[in-house]
């Protein structure tokens, strides 16, 4: 015989979706599909409304996806909208440049047929991955989007998170994800402190149109001032990501278009024949940020809400993928046990496993920088000598071309192109 | 006697809550279930999907199941069984365990029919179940043989029992009561009695006894280098647990 059903005590709301996420960048609307896919109910809170983000025209902006995020991305069913507008990255070439001298001999060459799983990544401009994204969002039922609404308050108790949002509004469900950036509001409002530091540099970003073709090839100039990438995009464009020391990036900013493609040029070279500027051009001044933990009692922050790091290898998005790829995964097998999907043990998985990860990253692209961005002539020398060095060990070469794929470390199902 | 919510003080209600609140807590006194629990999960969601042919990755993969768990606690168990869709009644012979497992299944928005009462009293009374969770009980009964065949009773023909135990061996004995006992103090001195652990042989002997019929085991294997646990097809030398039917 049945006993009656206890009484509920406490009053829990009751919400369609058990995941809420704020943010509607890149990574948000990534991990609402990664969860919608296995079944999991979600929302998605983003402060921007989505016209603003859907109408953008062709801006400059894009990203150089490794291959590993491309699979996640495939995964998640997302691909098919992104493939013909992405360009498949064949060839690295890393060159110790020095203005006015032209590159150093030695330079690393990395190129995916020595790998066999592809090419290294795509690059894949920012309003076709928005686009994308806001298309799968819209057309998938267990994904509920509330856009054009800031969050104004949040809290975290027995069994529940909320969200209450500007118009008013409390949305809760049972785990609250932070994708909302390097000044998130959620780790804020959780009292998650954040390690820093800023660097005396500022990325100048900007897209071109060029008279030769650049065959699938990303260079990299390791200048004195920064680095300054060349990414090649869809046809005769690149992408350019160009560090200066803040003070000299705060003048060429001021520039108008001719002033700035004059001094663009002599650091860019004539390999690829006649620039011309396509798109607006950004500035970002560059910095570190680490959230002191990843997560809390029902909540996790994943992206730059956990990691900002120095966007020099492109590795800022690649990693957040990475985090939701992982978060997806940990997320979806404590649901398949019957677990909550909130309690602080199941996110205590993420965190082991990302947290090492990225403040590994965030060390590395640190050193790297500090040690190309240099004019010691002893450093100089001895980094020469180490490019050529790797360069010439085939074991070496291909390790890096791995790393720049994203394909090394504990990798999470969705980016080894399985399903969770 | 079962203690329904609804009559509970009041003012007992913030206690229980303290209560549940150290139930659940990871790094507090349960902390090494909570840490075997996933490991627990892995293998009771996997047999209870074979059993009744259920999809895992499906929604509320469980509904349909009547599941009892024995010795339920906080309901570190029942509480994932709900979850995934059963209809869960979780009995404890501990009285102030139920109001506790009460108010968290209350704060998870789960409904779970806790009651205080043991697995003798509850087969009397001719209730069955498709699936009987019994886990880390059996060590701790003066009756093993009368107690499984309680269980078994409790169960529908068909139905599906999951027991587990910890070894009789010197290795369990420095791992379960020298090590979690008295070296990590994981469990109070003398929650564990080294003699009335079962080897595998001698619990499968008492499941027939008992008559159900034993149809996997496997070991539950702690690692000190990643510090969690993993299922062991092999390694049965400390904990363990057991799958049997109760024929048809």
């Amino acid at each position: 015989m049945d006993n009656p059903a206890p009484r509920p005590i406490v009053q829990v709301m009751t919400t369609p979706s058990d995941i809420l996420i704020v943010g509607g960048g890149l990574n948000g609307p990534a991990l609402a599909l990664a969860l919608a896919q296995t079944g999991q109910p979600v929302t998605v809170i983003d402060a921007l409304p989505s016209e603003t983000r859907a109408d953008a025209g062709f801006d400059g902006r894009a990203y150089a996806l490794a291959l590993a995020s491309q699979r996640l991305l495939a995964a998640v069913g997302l691909w098919e909208a992104v493939e013909d507008h992405a360009q498949p990255m064949l060839e690295i070439k890393v060159t110790d440049g020095h203005a006015g001298r032209g590159p150093s001999p030695f330079f690393l060459h990395f190129d995916h047929a020595e790998i066999e799983e592809g090419p290294m990544g795509y690059m894949v401009e920012d309003r076709h991955l928005r686009r994308a994204f806001l298309n799968a969002m819209a057309e998938n039922p267990r994904i509920t989007l509330v856009d054009g609404q800031r969050v104004v308050a949040q809290e975290t108790g027995a069994g529940v998170a909320s969200v209450t949002l500007a118009d008013g509004r409390e949305v809760s469900g049972r785990l609250l994800v932070g994708s909302d950036g390097r000044q998130s509001g959620t780790a804020t409002r959780a009292g998650i402190k954040r390690t820093g530091w800023g660097y005396d540099q500022t990325a100048l970003v900007c897209a071109l149109e060029h008279e030769k073709p650049h065959h699938g090839i990303a260079h990299q100039f390791f200048m004195p001032a920064g680095p300054l990438a060349i990414l090649p995009l869809t046809g005769n464009r690149s992408s350019i990501v160009w560090s200066e020391r803040s003070a000299e990036a705060k003048r060429i900013n001021a520039l108008d278009d001719a002033g700035y493609m004059a001094e663009l040029h002599p650091r860019f070279g004539d390999f690829l024949g006649r620039l011309t500027l396509a798109g607006q051009r950004f500035v970002y001044p560059l910095n570190l940020t680490i959230a002191n933990s990843f997560i809390a009692p029902r909540l996790a922050l994943v992206g730059d809400a956990a990691h900002g790091v120095h966007p020099i290898a492109g590795q800022g998005l690649n990693a957040g993928l990475r985090d939701v790829a992982a978060l997806a995964e940990v997320l979806t097998l404590a649901s398949r046990r019957g677990e909550d999907i909130g309690a602080i043990q199941v996110l205590e998985r993420y965190q082991q496993w990302r947290r090492f990860d990225t403040t590994t990253l965030a060390l590395a692209t640190d050193a790297f920088n500090r040690l190309f961005s240099n004019d010691n002539p002893l450093l100089r020398a001895g980094r020469d000598l180490g490019l050529g060095l790797v360069n010439a060990w085939p074991g070496a070469r291909r390790g890096f071309i791995r790393e720049a794929a994203g394909l090394t470390g504990d990798l999470p199902r969705l980016m080894q192109g399985r399903q969770i | 006697m079962q203690a329904p919510l609804n009559t509970v003080d009041p003012t007992e209600i913030a206690k229980f809550e303290a209560m549940a609140a150290e139930w659940w807590d990871p790094n507090g006194k349960f902390k090494p279930l909570h840490m075997l629990n996933p490991c627990r999960l892995d293998y009771i969601t996997t047999q209870i999907a074979g059993e009744y042919e259920r999809d895992l990755m499906a929604q509320a993969p469980f509904k349909g199941l009547r599941i009892l768990d024995i010795g339920c606690g906080g309901g570190l168990l029942a509480e994932p069984m709900a979850r995934l869709g059963a209809k869960v009644v979780g009995a404890d012979a501990a009285e102030r365990n139920i109001p506790v497992a009460q108010v968290h299944a209350a704060q998870s928005g789960l409904a779970i029919d806790y009651r205080h009462t043991t697995a003798e009293a509850l087969a009397e009374s001719g209730e069955q179940f498709d699936v009987v969770l019994n886990m880390e009980v059996v060590e701790h009964v003066a009756d093993p043989l009368g107690y499984l065949s309680a269980c078994k009773t409790l169960l529908k023909p068909g139905g599906l029992h999951i027991c587990s135990t910890i070894n009789r061996n010197s290795k369990s004995y420095m791992m379960a009561i020298i090590g979690a006992e008295v070296v990590m103090r994981w469990l109070p001195k003398g929650t564990h009695e080294w003699s009335k652990f079962i080897t595998p042989e001698e619990l499968y002997d008492l499941l027939g006894q008992a008559g159900l019929t034993p149809v996997d085991r496997k070991g539950f294997v702690f690692n000190p280098i990643t510090w969690s646990w993993s299922l062991s097809p092999r390694d049965l030398s400390v904990n363990y647990v057991t799958a049997s039917v109760r024929p048809a």
